[in-house]
């Protein structure tokens, strides 16, 4: 009879992050009107609503599944902020910061018990700071508790109301009765004692948090308590079955398991699809049936009213993996709080566009770039307040954050309205770091662009946030990784905005279909700099090494895709084939190819798991008429350019490195 | 979508598992029923590059992408030009696919564990790690084949560093 409730466990533990993260998102909106006020405020009644049912839904959760460890925690959270909801506590900033540490514990009991293991060590004393914190110290009473039976006993909370002597009852009388079923562990509740002065004796000030060690049905127990029901907070639950600890289940297949959660219109609009398809389907297999040419126009028009809903089909399937870009907007108004608190710096973050929807595998990867992006606004574009205040500008800094659609890509925007790039401090230290000739003169926004050169870092001290050795370059590579690209601009003194141009999903790319041979590979275009025509007087082999070949100044090492894949067949002549320029990792190379075949959107297809990781190759795709082609990797690529020849001649192409990076800005 | 062979015969007895058999060079040989997805013929492949001459490339089955390794040339064998019979076995381990390039197939056949035997053990067999045991069935030699060894990513990445 024993439901195997592990099957509800992803689902719980998602509800409940999701959870941790809105009580996360409400204590912010909390604290600033609080800081903003300048002290105690008038608990606004439904954020604190909405913060106490998340608790409540977790706890209740947690008690069903028998993870008790966050069962705990989570009512005592719900305690006080049922005590700050009913205005028993006063609501301060004091309380906030309590508040906030303990939904950030609360989350890490969450993720130890998704992981099987022991909760953090502060847990315990954080949640004795949450019951001291409550001054009433009355539990809150709180929705049925569930009626399993199951498990290794019952954790009974028994609280009488301060009248339970009143309707003649004795509460002795019913631990004596509950010790009859079984060993009780009695722990009394004295924090509602008044002062002796104030000491009513006809009042019960007593509460009780009972263990009964053995799993007797709940039935018994609501026998023993049947009379007092009305005359106590009374809290049944069922101690998990030791099961839970000693057998944590399938671990590492629960934790890499990912799912979406999909809201229901989306699936009915492909129910809706995918019956137009059957409908299509059925009217062309009857038309073929019996086809006589006169029926060709209504061939073809079947035809094309199946392509679109082919392509609806398509929209709406990549529609499922999309989510709203807020998953990865909420957590930064808590990220500028801790930043700008820790640098003593006062930043306000606006944010819009949260509702824009991107692909979840580009949601899960560009959190850490835009992270990096935010931190970096308030560590170097946002001044001190004094600064700002001396600058004419109200001491608050601002950061904004939007997201918003534009021609098939999603543009995230970060700016802030600190005080600019600096520029000239730029080009110093990139001339000094040897990335300028000293004597080239730079536009202003080929010097911006600097910032984005691997090493470049114009942090004066290493501090805890920025200066870690992390960054632009990886900003800009990262989000390279996912088809996009990074752009920045900015006006002294007014601030500085960084432009995140990303693609709908990376289940699709733009890619230019690469003749060589008699195979076709796929380029994502997002690495192409430039295609060109060669004259072979271009190219020259230093030393007998690799191939380097000048394209306007720059030198560049140049791969021969025939040469590098092994390819049989003729390979052209350097003046019958085309250099495709692609850029990665701040470096670029030249690939040397047949031919252009042209754009096109191509599917990605992994070559995973069925077949082994190639080197220059990143997935592959399904061509038109069935066959597969592969899809270059131009980071492995240009990666095994510059090996290859930094191998053969060192100093030649430290040189065109050199060359190159001065004149990289486009 | 996993029952595209047809399954003939009946076991002899309850112990005993069914094997398709197929020919590669004048012999025959076996691998599990249950591991072969599905037989097709020849296709063309997308070659990969750098890859173990064995490998002859990828194939689109179905909208997945399986390698297709031919069969004669990871035994050492010479190697033949494909014609009309030459298939390719798909074959499934453990969720990972691949294609094996094999002559022709023959039969599928049921073995009890007594018709099963070792293969004896003597010096240079190159290729005695994919072989799992002998049968004789009608005065014929069947070679069984471990085909998870054969499709085993560990096994293929040892071969082309060893072609590098």
């Amino acid at each position: 009879m024993a439901i195997d409730l592990r099957r509800f466990h992803a689902t719980f533990f998602e509800e409940s992050l999701e959870g941790v993260a809105a009580m996360e998102a409400e204590l912010l909106d909390i604290e600033r009107v609080l800081q903003r006020s300048g002290g105690v405020q008038e608990a606004d009644a439904e954020r604190l609503n909405r913060i106490f049912r998340a608790a409540h839904s977790i706890k209740g959760g947690a008690g069903t599944f028998g993870f008790t460890d966050v069962a705990h925690f989570a009512h005592a959270l719900e305690s006080l902020l049922d005590d700050i909801r009913s205005g028993r506590r006063a609501l301060d900033l004091e309380v906030v910061g309590l508040l906030m540490r303990a939904v950030d514990c609360l989350r890490a009991i969450v993720l130890a018990a998704r992981g099987g293991e022991a909760p953090p060590a502060e847990a315990e004393a954080l949640r004795v700071a949450l019951e001291r914190a409550q001054t009433a110290g009355r539990p809150a009473s709180s929705a049925p508790e569930p009626v399993a039976s199951t498990g290794s006993g019952w954790e009974i909370e028994f609280h009488p109301h301060e009248r339970f002597f009143h309707t003649g009852n004795d509460p002795l009388r019913l631990l004596r009765t509950l010790a009859e079923l079984g060993q009780l562990v009695v722990r009394a509740d004295v924090s509602r004692l008044p002062a002796w002065d104030s000491f009513d004796p006809e009042l019960c000030y007593l509460g009780w948090s009972l263990t009964l060690q053995k799993p007797v049905a709940r039935s018994a127990l609501d026998e023993v308590f049947a009379w007092v029901v009305g005359d106590c907070e009374l809290q049944l639950r069922p101690i998990a079955a030791a099961a839970a600890p000693s057998d944590p289940g399938p671990k590492t297949e629960e934790r890499g398991a990912t799912s979406i959660r999909v809201a229901t219109a989306k699936v009915d609009a492909l129910v809706d699809i995918v019956g137009e398809l059957v409908i299509t389907q059925t009217m062309l297999s009857q038309l073929v049936e019996d086809f006589t040419p006169d029926r060709l126009a209504r061939l073809r028009a079947g035809v094309a009213q199946l392509e679109r809903h082919t392509r609806d089909l398509q929209d709406a399937v990549l529609g499922i993996r999309m989510l709203p870009i807020g998953f990865v907007f909420s957590r930064f108004p808590r990220l500028a709080r801790d930043v700008s608190a820790m640098l003593g710096k006062q930043v306000e973050l606006v944010i819009s566009g949260e509702r824009t929807e991107l692909d979840k595998a580009i949601i899960e990867r560009i959190t850490d770039p835009l992270t990096h992006l935010v931190r970096n606004s308030i560590d170097h574009g946002i001044e001190t307040p004094e600064e700002r205040r001396r600058a004419g500008k109200p001491a608050y800094g601002s950061i904004r954050l939007d997201a918003y659609h534009k021609a098939g890509n999603v543009v995230i925007e970060v700016s802030d309205d600190g005080r600019g790039l600096d520029r000239e401090r730029i080009l110093a230290k990139a001339r000094a770091l040897g990335l300028v000739a000293p004597e080239a003169e730079l536009e202003p926004a080929q010097i911006d662009e600097l910032i984005f050169m691997p090493g470049f870092s114009t942090a004066e001290s290493v501090n805890d946030l920025s200066g870690r050795g992390v960054g632009l370059d990886v900003v800009r590579s990262n989000i390279r990784a996912l088809g996009g690209g990074v752009e920045v601009s900015s006006v002294p003194g007014q601030g500085t905005r960084f432009i995140i141009r990303l693609p709908l999903t990376l289940a699709i790319v733009d890619g230019m279909s690469l003749q060589v041979g008699n195979e076709i590979y796929i380029l994502p275009l997002a690495w192409i700099a430039e295609t060109l025509r060669v004259q072979p007087e271009r190219v020259s082999q230093p030393a007998g090494g690799p191939e380097i070949i000048s394209v306007r100044g720059e030198y560049l090492p140049l791969l021969r895709l025939d040469r590098l894949f092994n390819l049989p067949g003729r390979a052209r002549e350097l003046d019958q084939g085309i250099v495709v320029i692609i850029e990665a990792d701040g470096r670029r190379a030249g690939l040397f190819v047949d031919e252009l075949l042209g754009q096109q959107q191509v599917v990605l297809k992994s070559l995973e798991p069925h077949c082994a990781r190639l080197e220059g190759i990143s997935a592959a795709t399904i061509l038109g008429d069935g066959t597969v082609a592969l899809i270059l990797d131009a980071g492995s690529l240009v990666r095994q350019a510059y090996s290859a020849a930094s191998l053969a001649a060192p100093a030649a192409l430290g040189a065109a490195q050199a060359a190159a990076v001065s004149t990289t800005v486009h | 979508m996993h029952d595209t062979v047809s399954v003939t015969g009946t076991p002899r007895s309850g112990d005993s598992e069914q094997y398709l058999t197929f020919r590669l060079d004048g012999l025959d040989y076996g691998i599990p029923i249950m591991q072969v997805q599905e037989i097709r013929g020849w296709t063309k492949v997308t070659p990969l590059p750098n890859s173990p001459r064995y490998i002859k490339g990828v194939l689109n089955l179905r909208g997945t992408i399986v390698p297709i390794i031919d069969l004669r040339l990871r035994f050492n064998l010479e190697e033949v030009p494909y014609d009309a019979l030459t298939v390719i076995v798909v074959v499934n381990v453990g969720g990972r696919l691949a294609g094996l390039v094999v002559d022709a197939v023959s039969d599928v056949i049921a073995l009890a564990p007594e018709d099963r035997r070792t293969p004896p053990e003597f010096e240079g067999q190159a290729n005695r790690q994919f072989v799992q045991g002998l049968a004789q069935v009608d005065d014929k030699l069947l070679v069984l084949i471990d085909v998870d060894k054969l499709v085993n990513h560990e096994t293929l990445a040892e071969a082309a560093e060893a072609a590098a």
